[in-house]
């Protein structure tokens, strides 16, 4: 006779850590899995890690934060294994989770090419050193679809990242756990704590204090239905906050994808002797 | 119907030169030595402008009657006299200018780039050719000094359409072919402070990409637009790529929810920029919002003190302070305090005031009445909030909206006028003792569209440019514009960005 298997207790990813919802609240997810609620406290709690990460983590070089992503890849790939349940199992899962990884490693190899990608020395008419360099926005907060759960997370969180931004993320509700695992490859991958954070919930609750926070300086709203897209953006107006909208299916991997993260600035110097 | 051969190249007679308006070199020099020397006026000539009486709307390449049959006139805000009147669209004027611009954009987006670059590079070459006409004609409707709209404002959007005709037919090179396209009909909204400028930063990217455009000049300074419409016509643009519809906040928020309109591109306060910001919400429209902002502007121990002086004066007094970038919050080093502002106000003493088209003048007027009553009301907060206000002696003229240079000092950062954007020729001064206070400081608002630094420390000029958070920073310069150099905010003074090649990307669909 084999013993009860040890159950994992799903928890958040906030601020390095794993936590249970400050709220003490959670949800029953298809197996009998109760799964933390997130509340608006835990997204304020969040957003201000968030905050205090992010200028540590935008000043570490490029190639510093390249390698961390990478890094995220080598857990994930080891880990692979205990995705494979929550992910449904078989070769779909194996093929989420390949796609995840190549995703990682994109991202890895673009950290560093960013500035030159979106950036430019302009020849202004008159005597001034001019250039244009993208820079990471700051805090961003990213919806993930519903179904896959894990895909576009994944690729959005490592294009906000690696150019220095710190992300809050509420995951998948109704298949939440690939997404909370995700914390550990995190952890494991050495990412600062605070620079991203991963909040299962109700989306209907947290999804209008996203839109609103205003301390989140952009939202990848990509996996919001129409509705709740509509709504988030116009809670999102009185910050004059970014909304990237839904993305209709997966997009094929760009650089694009983390420059929209970020924002340009231009400077200009006078040239003489 | 839209001609599909290529626009030839019409022989110029001349090349009018353009050159920079100077921001350093004045001399110190004692003030009582100054007062004596001898001003006469030197007013530029206006007989050789020729304002029409009643203008119509723009739309399908003719100026025609609104269906609202509604008119209001524009005035000097100099003398408050009317100079012409000008239609007020409606709901069906922006219904036909809309469907005639998506009727040209079917040709026009599929005319070749090298086509598209002709007739920008024409329009660049017209706006040349009648500068003298646009520049009286900008300084009559908005107030603004006649040596600002000649040597900045006129050039500058001459060559914001050379700028980007040249794009026109070279986005293949910098962007994946195959995997960008035009949007559409873009509706393009903006503001009083640099009418014909707006424009050209407007129009010239939306061409260059090859969309069309319905275009609302503000209600107080709708002329240079009109004659714009006119410089269409002699450039023989094809009819409805651009469209003008003239009117005031109405017909802006028709225009905005037209379902018609792909793209929308709003210059202004950043009040209304939230309020289409809200509006848009949801309806997959583009957006691009430039809007307010309080610039810090900061003067470290080291930094040049007269050449420091003559740019925090550029920075704000430059038209009246209505500028969205201007440098608004000076901070200075609390060791140099002292004697820069003594050399601040000696410098402002001598800023003269008055009739715009006179080729002295410094100050103009101020845009409108509302205006004048918006500075005057945050002024009035400043004082009634504890800080010290100076004004030097200025004569102000009896009619028209004037406003005298102001500085105010024992500013708290708490302050309104150190938080709110004023708009006017109004500067709020705090002082920081180190480089991460002033940072701190600097980038203590809600805004982020320029910042600006003064130091001779190149190491300390970059380390204060990656910090502070602002779209543009000006280090040891300021106000500086150039159609290669993109421009636009963080934060709550709006995104995407206008010149450069990152500019075009806002008016490209990229798949």
């Amino acid at each position: 006779m084999t013993p009860p298997s040890v159950a994992k207790t799903p928890k958040l990813y906030l601020d390095g850590a794993f936590s249970r919802s400050e709220s003490g609240r959670v949800y029953e997810v298809a197996g009998m899995i109760n799964v933390p609620r997130a509340s608006r406290k835990d997204l304020r709690d969040a957003v201000a890690a968030a905050r205090r990460a992010q200028p540590a983590w935008g000043a570490r070089t490029a190639y510093n934060r390249g390698q961390v992503l990478y890094r995220i890849a080598e857990m994930m790939e080891t880990g692979r294994g205990q995705f494979a349940s929550p992910l449904g199992g078989g070769r779909a899962a194996a093929r989420q989770l390949d796609r995840c990884l190549d995703s990682l490693v994109f991202f890895a190899g673009a950290a560093d090419k960013l500035v030159q990608l979106g950036g430019s020395v302009n020849s202004v008419a008159g005597p001034y050193f001019n250039f244009t360099v993208p820079e990471p926005i700051g805090v961003v907060a990213l919806v993930a679809p519903q179904k896959p759960a894990l895909l576009p997370l994944v690729t959005g969180l490592a294009a906000a990242v690696c150019s220095g931004n710190a992300l809050v993320a509420v995951v998948s509700e109704i298949d939440p756990l690939p997404g909370l695992l995700l914390g550990e490859s995190l952890q494991n991958g050495d990412l600062p704590p605070g620079v991203a954070a991963l909040l299962s919930g109700f989306r209907s609750e947290l999804l209008p204090w996203v839109g609103s926070h205003r301390d989140v300086d952009l939202v990848d709203a990509c996996g919001c239905t129409s509705d709740e897209w509509t709504e988030l953006a116009r809670a999102a107006a009185d910050s004059v906050k970014r909304v990237l909208p839904p993305t209709p299916r997966s997009s094929p991997l760009t650089p694009e994808l983390a420059l929209r993260c970020m924002e340009l600035k231009t400077v200009w110097h006078p040239v003489g002797v | 119907m839209v001609d599909t051969s290529p626009p030839t190249i019409s022989p110029r007679r001349e090349v009018i030169k353009q050159e920079a308006p100077a921001v350093f070199g004045e001399e110190p020099v004692e003030p009582m030595e100054l007062d004596r020397l001898p001003y006469a006026p030197a007013l530029e000539a206006t007989d050789h402008v020729q304002l029409q009486q009643r203008y119509g709307l723009f739309i399908g390449g003719a100026f025609t009657k609104p269906k609202s049959n509604s008119y209001r006139s524009t005035i000097n805000p100099a003398t408050e006299e009317p100079l012409a009147e000008v239609a007020e669209a409606g709901s069906l004027d922006v219904d036909r200018a809309v469907a005639v611009a998506a009727s040209a954009f079917s040709t026009w987006s599929r005319l070749p780039g090298a086509h598209r670059a002709r007739y920008l590079f024409r329009i660049a070459r017209l706006i040349q050719e009648r500068s003298k006409e646009l520049a009286v004609v900008e300084t009559l409707d908005g107030g603004k000094p006649i040596r600002e709209s000649r040597d900045f404002d006129i050039p500058l959007a001459a060559q914001h359409f050379f700028y980007h005709a040249g794009w026109a037919d070279k986005l293949d090179f910098a962007f994946p072919k195959g995997r960008r396209g035009p949007l559409g009909v873009v509706a393009q909204i903006i503001p009083w402070n640099f009418p014909l400028l707006m424009l050209s930063w407007k129009i010239a990217p939306a061409l260059a990409t090859g969309n069309t455009v319905v275009l609302k000049p503000a209600e107080t300074t709708p002329l240079t637009a009109l004659l714009f419409a006119d410089i269409c016509r002699q450039a023989e643009l094809p009819d409805g790529v651009v469209n003008i519809v003239t009117g005031g906040p109405k017909c802006g928020s028709i225009l905005v929810r037209h379902p018609g309109v792909r793209k929308v591109a709003f210059t202004g306060s950043t009040a209304v920029g939230k309020e289409i910001q809200r509006v848009l919400a949801g309806s997959g429209k583009h957006l691009s919002l430039e809007l307010g902002g309080k610039a810090a502007h900061v003067v470290f121990d080291d930094a040049p003190l007269d050449q420091a002086v003559e740019g925090v004066v550029n920075g704000i007094f430059f038209n009246q302070g209505h500028v969205c970038c201007a440098g608004s919050r000076l901070l200075v080093q609390e060791s140099i305090a002292e004697p820069f502002m003594r050399r601040l106000r000696r410098r402002v003493g001598r800023l003269r005031l008055g009739d715009p088209l006179d080729k002295n003048t410094d100050i103009g007027a101020i845009n409108s009445r509302e205006q004048l009553q918006r500075i005057s009301a945050l002024v009035e907060s400043g004082v009634a909030e504890g800080a010290h206000i100076y004004q030097p002696p200025c004569h102000l003229p009896e009619r028209g909206f004037w406003f005298a240079p102001t500085i105010f000092t024992e500013v708290s950062p708490a302050h309104r006028i150190a938080r709110e954007e004023i708009f006017g020729p109004v500067l709020p001064v705090m002082t920081f003792r180190t480089a991460a206070e002033a940072v701190a400081r600097g980038n203590n608002t809600r805004y982020g569209l320029s910042a600006g630094v003064w130091t001779t420390k190149g190491s300390r000029i970059l380390w204060m440019a990656e910090r502070m958070r602002s779209g543009v920073v000006w280090a040891n310069t300021y106000n500086q514009f150039d159609p290669a150099a993109p421009f636009g905010g963080f934060r709550e003074s709006g995104f995407g960005r206008e010149g450069g090649v990152q500019g075009l990307a806002d008016y490209l669909e990229l798949k």
